[in-house]
């Protein structure tokens, strides 16, 4: 029963495929994370990741933006194949797990969003960077905060100047790991808000979430993960983000089951921003 | 004011100063790094493989009859350097966990190679002195050429490169998925390190050469909260404090690489109890004053929580 490329995307706004992942298999030491994925993107789409803690979600993405290499099958961006081709990175834009530390030297908002000009091609920030940033921390609601250190703004704050980071350069294709994980409610529909405008300009967009929440109305497919296998590729659960949300996982502390290699930060965040 | 002169006409004084100013002035661009990386005391491992390098290029001297033991001493530390400071980013990038073992190994071996090939050499352990503890005094006008060209390596890659190197130091992750070397430009930080090393290896000496490229990070990150002012900030109090440290050695007779690592350190003290005296402290409240309360408390609810 395993889905077929394009599967489940019938309703989907354009064919060209923007992701393409086949016969996908991640192992890291004694764990076999992802176990055979088929995921096709198309362009337009809004495809919801959904799934457990420990179900291969965020290794999926990290083998999508080419962060973990696959032990067995292939994965293609924008139509060039990780690993063997030069693929356009520049227009993609990720937005990764926000870890809780630090890094050692303090840094602003405007800094780590100037972070996001840079790619494969571009090593030294292109003329007029300052104006740019501005732009994409504005589409956050941060403009004001640019010379802020990141380290004394929220949570929801945080994540959301990793969100500029990847919007600054324009991407065709965003591919967000829990980006509402331990937001506030008014970040969450901050979010949502400029969600809805840069999809109603064309944007792809590839989203880990834990539940549909206030995104519900964008997203176009669901594709769920249960132990490193695709259980569901089709429509969205209808329910908005409750208890019977087909992706829905009660928030609880890890239990005892077995840890991939890979970890997966997501819950061991507070609920609300510091 | 005649003192001062003095010293400034005096050529030995005149190649040290070039050499603390330029040391003072690249130390610390590669310490912001390597502090934004939570890797503060790589310095340090470099430092002491630094040290088997100059006895590995007395050794060699010795054995080729060259006209001095030492003309290949720097060479020797400079190759070592690099070799040392690739291979521990080798290991950083394979495991995590065996990392910090590796450096600590790394340490001790550097130390033991020294001080064991600078005996083959016929040499002694008091040969190595000069390198552990710096010899400003002694810098020739080779020495201060390739002083010279190092420094204009490393501040050329770490400020020509610094917006790279950010994104690498700063998020890897994020900088494997914008498709940048993350491996080169690894590598370039490692290198650039170990060129600091043994360009700041005469005038502080191995074992406080990672003091340079450190504590003036210390104390800038007391004052500002930006990564590029930090950078500069920390640069400016390199400068100052070796030019400064060494021009009291001229007067008094005291080793120039404690001198200047010690007034470091007193200027990181200073401005660490000066801070709150000096900044205009607002008044403590809450930093987030926008954010609306997500959690819906019953009218009981508070009272209850209060008796």
């Amino acid at each position: 029963m395993k889905p077929t490329a394009g599967a489940g995307s019938a309703d989907a706004p354009d064919g060209t495929p923007v992701v393409q992942v086949s016969r996908l298999h991640v192992r890291a030491g004694a764990s076999h994370i992802l176990r055979g994925i088929d995921l096709t993107v198309r362009r337009g789409e809004v495809v919801a990741l959904l799934g457990a803690n420990g179900s291969g979600k965020s290794t999926l993405v990290k083998s999508v933006v080419g962060v973990t290499p696959p032990s067995e099958g292939t994965v293609q961006v924008l139509g060039s194949t990780l690993w063997a081709d030069r693929v356009p990175w520049e227009r993609v834009g990720y937005v990764p797990q926000r870890v809780g530390a630090g890094s050692g030297v303090p840094s602003t908002a405007q800094e780590v969003v100037a972070s996001g000009l840079l790619h494969g091609r571009r090593l030294w920030l292109p003329r007029g960077w300052r104006d740019q940033v501005h732009d994409a921390l504005a589409q956050v609601d941060l403009a004001d905060r640019a010379h802020d250190p990141c380290h004394v703004l929220s949570g929801g704050q945080q994540q959301r100047v990793l969100i500029a980071r990847a919007l600054v350069r324009r991407p065709d294709l965003l591919i967000l790991d829990e980006p509402v994980a331990g937001v506030d409610r008014p970040s969450q529909e901050a979010f949502a808000e400029t969600m809805r405008h840069l999809v109603t300009d064309g944007l792809t967009v590839l989203v880990v979430l834990h539940e549909l929440g206030e995104l519900a109305p964008l997203v176009t497919r669901a594709v769920v993960l249960r132990h490193g296998k695709v259980v569901h590729d089709g429509a969205p659960p209808t329910a908005r983000g409750d208890h019977d949300g087909v992706g829905h996982q009660h928030v609880h502390p890890h239990a005892a089951e077995p840890r991939p290699a890979l970890p997966e930060p997501g819950l061991t965040e507070p609920v609300v921003g510091r | 004011m005649n003192e001062l002169t003095l010293m400034l006409s005096d050529p030995f004084m005149q190649r040290a100063l070039v050499a603390a100013l330029l040391v003072g002035l690249s130390a610390p661009v590669v310490g912001t790094y390597l502090v934004q990386r939570k890797l503060s005391l790589l310095g340090d491992g470099i430092g002491h493989v630094a040290l088997t390098g100059v006895a590995l290029g007395w050794l060699v001297g010795s054995a080729l009859g060259l006209a001095s033991d030492d003309v290949l001493a720097i060479p020797g530390a400079i190759v070592a350097a690099v070799v040392g400071s690739l291979l521990i980013e080798v290991v950083r990038r394979r495991g995590r966990t065996s990392g910090d073992l590796a450096l600590a190994i790394m340490f001790y071996g550097g130390i033991a190679g020294g001080v064991l090939l600078i005996g083959i050499a016929g040499g002694s352990s008091g040969n190595l002195m000069q390198y552990l503890f710096g010899s400003i005094s002694t810098v020739s006008e080779t020495d201060l050429v390739l002083t010279v060209v190092l420094s204009a390596v490393v501040l050329g890659v770490g400020l020509g490169l610094r917006a790279a190197l950010f994104a690498v130091s700063h998020d890897e992750e994020f900088a494997t998925a914008s498709g940048l070397p993350v491996w080169v430009l690894n590598a370039a930080v490692a290198v650039v390190a170990a060129l600091t090393v043994t360009v700041a290896m005469r005038v502080v000496g191995l074992l406080l050469v990672s003091a340079l490229m450190i504590v003036p990070v210390a104390v800038a990150q007391q004052v500002t909260h930006a990564f590029g002012r930090t950078m500069l900030t920390a640069s400016a109090v390199g400068v100052v404090v070796c030019v400064t440290g060494l021009s009291i050695t001229y007067w008094n007779n005291v080793s120039p690489g404690a001198m200047i690592v010690v007034l470091a350190i007193a200027v990181y003290v200073v401005v660490s109890v000066a801070r709150p005296l000096l900044t205009r402290r607002p008044a403590t409240g809450d930093p987030h004053p926008d954010i609306p309360d997500d959690v819906e408390i019953g009218p009981g609810a508070t009272k209850e929580a209060c008796s």
